[in-house]
């Protein structure tokens, strides 16, 4: 089947103007004002309305320009998933767990995101750089972060 | 002699150990991201901000200017030896440094980018020394409709210097305008855009979108495809030039450096632009276009020189305005805004030490620079062997440690997930994320002289073109628009382009 039309063009024309969308959907329960005293809401609303503009001009150049040349490709589901698991985790226990306990989980995350480390690798790679972090941010620039936090400390460790 | 004067402080400030010490880590540093594949240095600065807020404001700008234009040097370096070009302005290296390479000629590829790259930076530096006073002054009459229009032609002019569709170029700005105007309005305090989020009042935090943007996505755009690089070159020899060299580089390096300084002012990837323009300049102009693409030490002569004087002379707008000519400059404004200062046309007067420091110590920088690439190189071969697979997990180490120390919010790590795919997403569909980071920086500036100007004209929008300068920026602005989608300049633009790929 070939399609006709830019698919990356159409896909990104639509994303801009669903972003124009709702952030103009949400500026307009702001005051506006007038153009002498502008409220919170003039300025956002005006970019919304040309970002719906552009937005339908790149759609309408999806169906002019015809195929991409080069395809969208694979998207990396496990290293997209690992990776944004990875930076919640650490959001989520940095304070909980402390500094330590709580990069080290996230680099092994990070690491493992790569097809080409296994679970050792990763967990090598994890420990090592964990203690570089350890290294530069801790003891060399002195960040004033606790390695070990209140959680494990309620578990008795 | 108040250039003399000026230069002596600029020197007394950067050769105190602690600054020359952060100068060479930072293009250290700089180096270094420049080398290794997957970070650029937008990256790597955003990364590398928190750490410097702890230091004195001309430390962290000198380090931080450091990354910059280190990344320059190292960028170079990987495209003679590996043909990846490290940052997009070597791309053009890579194609006669490489060949050079091939030939065994990889010492002389690298000591001419090196010296080349050394020669420019000196005479750039120089060049924002005597050019930035003056503006700076001009810029001191600037009122908010100025300023508004300024700004406009730095966005616009960002977009029609880059490569690729205009149109999407634009939106990425908007788009970044947009997320800029999260947080609470400037005149009023209402709260815009923030989902009933606290941590939001205060807009989305600035290294969070540039390591979302630059860091991450960039992660994932690597991870669809892993391939291991190969090093050509195992050992380097022969680091130094022929007089046959000498001869054959001296005008390529006079004329990439007149170019790069240049261009390098302008808004927008200034630098990308004055290697590749060079790099046609070369070709036409030698007696022998034949060699170009086989070898010539001439292709690699004239775009390293003009990268690195763009590189420097990038600092201008920045110096004297306080506005960003690319995104590396809108982190280091950035800098400049954690630290307390107000960048802008008063920094000269106001902070004249920390002014003319970080202008004396990009020439300290480029000395080091040298030192750092030429007797070190094998150091770096090696460190072309670093595998991928352990370098993304440190950014992402770094980057979460980074980020979080700026404000111990783990809010700003979570806006790195989301902004990460949102680039990602945007970066796929063929979207430069570039403008989106200058239009999030300069959207709430933007914003305050747009409201300001209205109120002081009492609400005539003609306040923009009545006022001279206001309204030829806007002419400007309109021009390059124009000029950009006119089908003839669009062609010769993608033509000086072309040879990237």
């Amino acid at each position: 089947m070939t399609a006709r039309y830019s698919l990356k063009n159409l896909l990104a024309g639509l994303i801009f103007v669903g972003f124009g969308l709702a952030f103009g959907y949400a500026a307009s329960n702001y005051p506006i004002g007038t153009a002498l005293r502008m409220g919170p809401g003039y300025f956002p609303i005006i970019l919304a309305v040309i970002m719906v503009v552009l937005g339908a001009i790149i759609v309408v150049q999806s169906f002019r320009e015809g195929t991409d040349e080069i395809a969208l490709g694979a998207i990396p589901w496990r290293g997209l998933v690992l990776l944004i698991g990875a930076l919640v985790f650490f959001g989520f226990t940095v304070r909980g767990l402390g500094l330590l306990p709580s990069l080290f989980v996230t680099v092994f995350l990070a690491g493992f995101a790569s097809r080409s480390n296994g679970l050792v690798g990763a967990l090598v790679l994890a420990a090592g750089l964990t203690a570089l972090c350890m290294v530069i941010f801790v003891w060399a620039l002195g960040l004033p972060l606790p390695l070990f936090g209140p959680w494990l400390a309620a578990l008795g460790l | 002699m108040d250039l003399l004067a000026n230069l002596a402080l600029g020197f007394e400030t950067a050769l105190t150990p602690a600054n020359i010490f952060y100068c060479f880590i930072g293009v250290l540093l700089g180096t270094l991201v420049g080398v290794l594949p997957g970070i650029g240095p937008t990256g790597a600065i955003a990364i590398l901000l928190p750490i410097t807020f702890t230091f004195e404001p001309v430390t962290a700008i000198i380090m931080l200017a450091g990354i910059y234009y280190g990344a320059q040097y190292g960028g170079s370096t990987t495209a003679i030896l590996i043909n990846l070009p490290g940052e997009s302005s070597s791309a053009v290296t890579a194609i006669d440094g490489y060949q050079m390479a091939r030939q065994g000629r990889a010492g002389p590829a690298l000591a001419t980018a090196a010296l080349g790259s050394f020669f420019a930076g000196t005479v750039a530096t120089m060049l924002v020394a005597v050019a930035a006073p003056p503006l700076a002054r001009l810029a001191l009459q600037f009122g908010s409709a100025e300023y508004f229009a300024l700004i406009v032609l730095g966005l616009v002019a960002s977009v029609a210097l880059a490569h690729g569709s205009i149109i999407k170029a634009l939106a990425m700005i908007v788009l970044g305008l947009l997320l800029g105007m999260v947080g609470q309005d400037i005149y009023t305090g209402t709260p815009r855009f923030t989902f009933g989020f606290f941590e939001l009042y205060s807009g989305i935090n600035f290294v969070s979108v540039a390591v979302g943007v630059f860091g991450l996505a960039e992660i994932l755009r690597n991870l669809e495809n892993e391939t291991t690089r190969s090093v050509l070159v195992k050992k380097v020899e022969r680091l130094w030039l022929s007089k046959d060299d000498f001869r054959r580089i001296a005008m390529p390096v006079l004329r990439g450096t007149g170019l790069g300084s240049i261009l390098g002012i302008l808004p927008g990837g200034g630098h990308v632009l004055a290697s590749f323009a060079s790099y046609s300049i070369e070709k036409k102009s030698s007696k022998h276009p034949e060699q170009f693409g086989k070898g010539a030490i001439e292709g690699v002569a004239g775009p390293e020189s003009a990268n690195n004087a763009a590189a420097q002379t990038s600092f201008i707008p920045l110096l004297t305005l306080g506005i960003p000519a690319h995104p590396v400059m809108a982190l280091i404004i950035g800098a400049f805004i954690i630290q307390g200062i107000q960048p802008g046309p008063n920094v000269i007067t106001s902070e004249p030490a920390l002014f003319w420091g970080v202008i004396a110590s990009m020439w300290v920088g480029n000395i080091l620079l040298v030192i750092l690439n030429l007797p070190l190189i094998g150091l770096w071969v090696k460190m072309l062997t670093i595998p991928y697979r352990v370098l993304f997990p440190a950014i992402i180490a770094f980057a979460c440690i980074g980020t979080f120390s700026i404000n111990l919010n783990a809010f700003d790590i979570y806006a790195i997930a989301v902004l990460g795919i949102i680039g990602y997403v945007l970066v796929k569909l063929d979207c430069e994320p570039a403008p989106l980071l200058l239009g999030f920086v300069l959207g709430p500036l933007l914003e305050e002289h747009l409201r300001r100007a209205m109120i002081i004209s009492r609400g005539d929008p003609m306040t923009f073109l009545e006022r001279p300068i206001s309204a030829g920026l806007l002419a400007l602005a309109a021009l390059a628009i124009i000029v950009s989608i006119l089908p003839s300049i669009r062609r010769k633009r993608d033509e000086v382009f072309v040879e990237e790929d």
